[in-house]
């Protein structure tokens, strides 16, 4: 236990001194847990001292809990008041990033410390509010946890706690109680949760699924998959729908996953026509494809140009909010039991911009250039609209909306999408027989394109100037090298910082 | 109410001679002043010690039937002038802030205090927040001592010693008369252990006996001559009995070998950590027996000439043990050597940092990098000669993130930040100053509003360079708790005097919310003891401010940010202040979730709202999420092979407080979001009409399903 081999023996008893340490996100119950692995060590004949730091770092910050303990001999040991790196017996750390942050503190050494971490996420802010995909990495969190614990266990302690009816704190003490790292059984932990008389069923639930998970291991969360998603509907449209799926069979197999993926999504959002109408463009690159390239081309093909295709507009957003699966998704999530009632209110804020793209083409080309109509739109229809889609009156409006799908390719929002979406493959493709790395890259580019109104507006400026920079690149050996570093610094922030940053770069070396 | 109910401890506090107290530093120390005869309380909140003051009110049934006063005073500034009550009678009083923020605030009255001088025991109990969990600028409140010449303790960090320094302080400042500061760390406060009781005590005197007999001297008034004599006092005549009385009672304490040509300094309250170093080197035993001599300074102001120059005898290194800078006790040491001509080689500052917390590692290293120099056949040989590498763990610093504090679910102070925000967007960005509490958040990602801090209820005032105004007005942040503790007159005053064109935002969550809930003048609660219900606005009118915008719902995002546009395009020149009201939502979830519970049991129709994102109809681009921060809202990965971002997701600690549809409403962002209503014992008549409806609009879905295709599952 001893890291050092002093020529004065230190005193046994020294090593005695067992130290925890918890560290958890404020608000996470890391009091309650203190206290309970402190009653349950008194009431075993130990010695405790168990320290906290409180004040704002309690409002969702990371924050630390700890313990010493050592039996009881009726003379007062000295107990430190904080964790020293690489001198911890056993680190409990109630989030999979908070498991790196203890390992990163150096609290988690190979030779002595029993960590016990939740493998869910409480994303911190910076991760969330990346326009892209900015959640950190929990494998190489893990891979770390690996590496430097002595013993692991690394559960989903708030599911388990959740599935039982209760709260983090429990099923992390079942942990420790299961984990065996101190000398206490399972009765003396219990008996800690019975007599702080708080919840007391529900914690033991969770104590009890806590201990199991240390004892037996991880239990693989099963993902969510329920295999591929299936298309239903009456029969003949379902045969007009297996003839579709026939043409995607010849594909190469690389391309075949997406290209279902993208088919079933756009005859989801209209119908077979439309999904014959993404094959054709889509049979139109696997033809000028490569299998030496591995299909790339073809593969973000099948992805973009379905999620160009699937566009949304407003007569999706009615449909999607109308279905009847959404109901019952609805009242499985809130947990409503037979005899509770739910009601829903739906959030919209239509704009000029919306109503006119939902217009027939020329009309909705004409209302757009003329300043003058489009005030008047957005002062008819431009405000904040709460819809209750439980009600009958809102729920038959977007109904009504949500059925236009037989209008919907004459409108001018369709129009628009149609010929950007034209504009955005030649453009892609345009380089391709040079340099077919850039066309894939360029293909990715409709990535950028996402949300709804400003954001979405932002997206397009985005994409525009990614685009434009493959003209400056034109010819160079890492030009798609720097479009997908252009298209990466797009997604860091939403004013398009970082993309300013890196096109000046760009612009400094062509 | 306070956060944090001490109801059932409280009762601890009734424990008498010769049972055993087991709990927390704060509870200790309350049972420590009413062991010693305390006869009156106060304080102000703020962490460490906010809870000290929840204990105490909490405690007040005892306190009354004891005769002891308590008071939850407006500062730190009226809690040590409270302290004017020991000048003239010989009644000990306690009150307790954090330093060194509230001393800072106090200064002026423990410096008119410390020069008048004390006949009862004066004791201010500060909660010394420098170090990790701290939220304030790291400073040390030991200057202040050696500036007004009052005394400082620092006792080593366990409840027997810390329930001593309490005694030892009282009986201090009455030997000396002058007040005693007792000074416990972040982790001190809450530090749990034992220590055997004493019965309470009345106080001899009361603060009610007094004032029926009042008494008064000028001489003890801070005017010239007598401030003169007051200064000549403190040197000739407190300090030398400070001394003595330090020395007679041994309030420092000696450890170790009698004879050792080595020896350490150390304060009080790092002692554990000391010795913990020195056990990781064997050095020292499980109950802190040690082979090097330890000087204890329990007292860290005045330091003691004789005792240091007894405990240096015959040693040839010293090492100080001093956390943070100056290094106030390191110069002092260093002078009295050097005075006395002796040629000890002394360590401190240079084996230890000049900045910083001394944590675990650090005191190792400094412990080591002494003995290294002083003595290196006294360490282990590992240390002396490491073979075995360090493991190879990966580094985590790029993957792991940081987590600042931020607003709780469903604070009421997010949406007027996402108003500020947008309101940002539209006109441009603004001069902004914050203020302490909560709302200073508001200065982290996602929100980034306001660029300064300069003291408690300090916003408007640190403003102030540009209330003359300009193309922008300045935007200044204030907070309930601030306001009454000193925007009033500070800020608001200063605002109306100067004829201020900017404009104010008072935040008002009806408690001292980031202290841990406690009430204000302005507070919604009824409270036994004290007057709530003084709305923030009459306040305003009576200091003459004559606009005033007051908002009852901070949720309306729209309505918010309609506000601060006017205040900032109106023709009116003065002053401009919006008063933001909805209450905490941490204490309204522990005010109404009981009641709720209750309600459903008792079969009455409850409805409890919460938001949900449809994660079809989202696109990933996270715009919601920059406008809000939630910790319940957040992010998951869609298993679908045709979607590159995270999605936004509610969790199920959401609680409905309305942000994400206001804020999806007002920024024009996305229709993704929806209110849930889960309505709990529905009416009979209610349930029949929702199954009517629920039947129409089968009949619809069914009707379309029939005549398209679609995916299994998709909406």
């Amino acid at each position: 236990m001893n890291l050092q081999l002093p020529t004065a023996a230190p005193d046994a008893r020294v090593g005695a001194i067992l130290k925890l340490a918890i560290m958890a996100v404020g608000g996470q119950g890391g009091g309650v847990l203190t206290s309970w692995i402190e009653n349950t060590a008194r009431a075993s004949g130990y010695d405790v001292q168990a320290t906290s730091v409180a004040g704002v770092s309690q409002r969702t910050g990371a924050t630390i809990y700890y313990v010493e303990m050592t039996p009881h001999t009726g003379k007062q040991p000295i107990f430190a008041l904080a964790p020293s790196a690489g001198d911890v017996d056993v680190l409990i750390a109630a989030e999979m990033m908070e498991v790196g942050r203890a390992i990163l503190r150096g609290f988690v050494t190979p030779d002595r410390t029993t960590l016990i971490g939740s493998t869910h996420r409480a994303l911190a802010v910076s991760e969330k509010t990346v326009p892209g995909d900015g959640i950190a990495d929990a494998e190489e969190v893990r891979a770390g946890a690996e590496i430097a614990a002595q013993r692991l266990i690394l559960a989903n302690m708030e599911q388990l706690a959740v599935d039982a009816g209760s709260v983090i704190s429990a099923s992390l003490l079942g942990a420790l109680a299961g984990s065996g790292a101190l000398p206490f059984d399972r009765e003396d932990y219990e008996e800690s949760i019975r007599a702080a008389g708080k919840g007391v069923e529900p914690s033991l639930r969770a104590f009890a699924a806590g201990f199991d998970a240390a004892v037996k291991g991880e239990i693989k969360e099963t993902p969510k998959t329920t295999g591929t998603p299936r298309m239903i509907g009456s029969e003949t449209l379902l045969k007009d729908w297996h003839q579709l799926e026939a043409r995607v069979a010849p594909m190469p197999e690389p391309v075949r996953v997406m290209a279902s993926a993208g088919l079933r999504k756009v005859v989801d959002f209209q119908n077979c026509d439309y999904g014959t109408a993404y094959l054709d463009r889509l049979d139109r690159l696997v033809a000028l494809d490569d299998a030496a390239k591995g299909w790339l081309l073809s593969i973000e093909g099948a992805k973009y140009i379905a999620n160009a295709m699937a566009y949304d507009d407003i007569i999706r957003v009615a449909d999607l909010k109308t279905r009847s699966p959404r109901f019952a998704r609805i009242r499985d999530e809130m947990g409503a039991s037979e005899g509770q009632l739910i009601q829903l209110t739906e959030f919209f804020h239509p704009r000029a911009e919306e109503i006119a793209g939902l217009m027939p083409a020329g009309m909705g080309a004409r209302a757009e250039s003329n300043p003058r109509t489009m005030a008047r739109l957005e002062s008819w229809f431009g405000k904040g609209r709460r819809l209750r889609t439980d009600s009958l009156r809102a729920y038959a409006m977007l109904y009504f909306l949500g059925g236009l799908k037989g209008y919907r390719l004459r409108t001018r929002r369709h129009a628009v999408e149609v010929s950007h979406l034209e504009s955005w493959l030649e453009r892609s493709l345009a380089p391709l027989e040079a340099d077919y790395a850039l066309s894939v890259e360029l293909l990715r580019c409709r990535r950028l394109i996402k949300g709804y109104s400003d954001t979405h507006a932002r997206g397009l400026t985005k994409f525009e100037t990614v685009m434009n920079a493959a003209q400056l690149l034109e010819g160079r050996k890492d030009g798609a090298e720097w479009i997908a570093r252009l298209r990466e610094a797009a997604l860091k922030d939403p004013e398009g910082k970082a993309l300013e940053g890196a096109l000046r770069t760009v612009r400094s070396f062509v | 109410m306070a956060e944090r109910s001490f109801k059932a401890e409280v009762e601890h506090l009734r424990k008498g001679t010769g049972d055993v107290f087991t709990g927390e530093g704060i509870l200790a120390l309350t049972k420590a002043l009413l062991e010693n005869g305390v006869g009156y309380v106060g304080g102000y909140q703020g962490a460490p010690i906010s809870h000290l003051m929840d204990v105490l009110a909490d405690a007040q049934g005892l306190l009354g039937e004891l005769g002891v006063r308590f008071e939850a005073n407006a500062s730190e500034s009226a809690a040590a002038a409270m302290l004017a009550a020991s000048v003239h009678y010989p009644i000990r009083g306690a009150v307790t802030f954090k330093g060194p923020v509230g001393v800072n605030v106090a200064s002026d009255a423990i410096a008119n205090l410390s020069s008048s001088g004390v006949t009862g025991g004066a004791l201010i109990i500060v909660g010394e927040d420098y170090g990790e969990g701290s939220s304030i600028m790291q400073e040390r409140s030991h200057g202040f001592a050696m500036k007004s010449q009052f005394w400082l303790l620092d006792p080593r960090p366990n409840l027997p010693s810390m329930t001593k320094a309490v005694k030892d302080g009282f009986e201090l400042s009455e030997a000396s008369n002058t007040p005693v500061m007792l000074m416990v760390r972040i982790r001190s406060c809450h530090v749990t252990g034992s220590f055997e009781t004493r019965d309470n005590v009345p106080p001899p005197l009361t603060v009610r006996d007094a004032v029926a007999n009042p008494q008064s001297d000028f001489n003890r008034v801070v005017l010239p001559p007598m401030s003169y004599l007051h200064e000549q006092d403190k040197v000739k005549n407190r300090w030398p009995a400070a001394e003595k009385f330090i020395t007679d009672n041994k309030l420092n304490e000696v450890f170790g070998p009698e004879k050792s040509p080595i020896g350490i300094v150390v304060q009080g309250g790092l002692y554990n950590g000391l010795i913990r170093a020195l056990q990781r080197l064997g050095l020292a035993d499980v109950f802190g027996q040690t082979e090097i001599p330890i000087y204890v300074l329990n007292v860290t102001y005045p330091l003691v000439k004789t005792e240091f120059d007894a405990f240096c005898e015959g040693k040839d290194h010293v090492l100080i043990v001093e956390e943070g800078q100056p290094d106030h006790i390191e110069q002092q040491l260093g002078s009295f050597l050097f005075k006395s001509g002796r040629k000890i080689k002394l360590y401190g500052k240079g084996v230890l940092p000049m900045a910083g917390e001394y944590t675990g590692q650090v005191m190792l290293d400094g412990v080591t990098g002494f003995l290294k120099s002083a003595a290196p056949d006294m360490l282990p040989g590992k240390v002396r000669a490491p073979n075995a590498p360090a493991p190879d763990i990966p580094d985590l610093s790029k993957t792991v993130p940081i987590r600042p504090p931020g607003f709780c679910t469903g604070c009421p102070e997010r949406p007027i930040f996402a108003a500020m925000k947008l309101t940002e967007q539209e006109l441009g960005k603004h001069q902004i100053t914050g203020d302490i509490g909560c709302h200073l958040f508001g200065s982290l990602p996602p929100f980034e509003i306001g660029g300064s801090t300069m003291g408690y209820g300090l916003g408007p005032a640190s403003n102030a360079a540009f209330d003359g105004g300009g193309e922008r007005r300045a935007i200044s942040i204030l907070g309930d708790g601030g306001f009454w503790h000193n925007g009033l007159s500070s800020s608001i005053g200063n605002m109306v005097f100067n004829k201020s064109d900017s404009v104010a935002v008072i935040i008002d969550n009806y408690y001292s919310a980031a202290t841990g809930g406690q009430d204000v003048l302005s507070s919604r609660a009824h409270n036994a003891t004290k007057s709530t219900n003084n709305p923030i606005s009459a306040a305003l009118k009576g200091v003459g401010v004559e606009w005033i915008r007051q908002i009852d719902h901070t949720y309306d995002v729209g309505h918010v940010r309609a506000v601060l546009r006017e205040a900032l395009t109106t023709d009116y020149k003065g002053p401009k202040v919006i008063v933001a009201s909805s209450e905490c939502m941490l204490n309204k979830q522990r005010r109404e979730k009981p009641v709720r519970t209750k309600a459903i049991k008792d079969g009455r129709r409850v409805d409890i709202p919460r938001f949900g994102v449809d994660s079809d109809v989202c696109t990933g681009d996270h715009a919601c999420i920059r406008l809000s921060g939630c910790p319940s809202l957040s992010l998951k990965r869609l298993d679908d092979p045709l979607r590159d971002d995270p999605v936004a997701h509610i969790d199920q600690t959401c609680v409905g407080c309305g942000n994400c549809g206001e804020v999806a409403d007002a920024a024009v962002l996305c229709p993704s979001f929806y209110r849930v209503d889960l309505v709990h014992n529905p009416g009979r008549f209610e349930t029949w009409h929702a199954r009517q409806r629920s039947r129409i609009i089968g009949w619809l879905q069914t009707r379309r399903d029939g005549r398209r295709l679609r995916l299994d599952g998709a909406a």
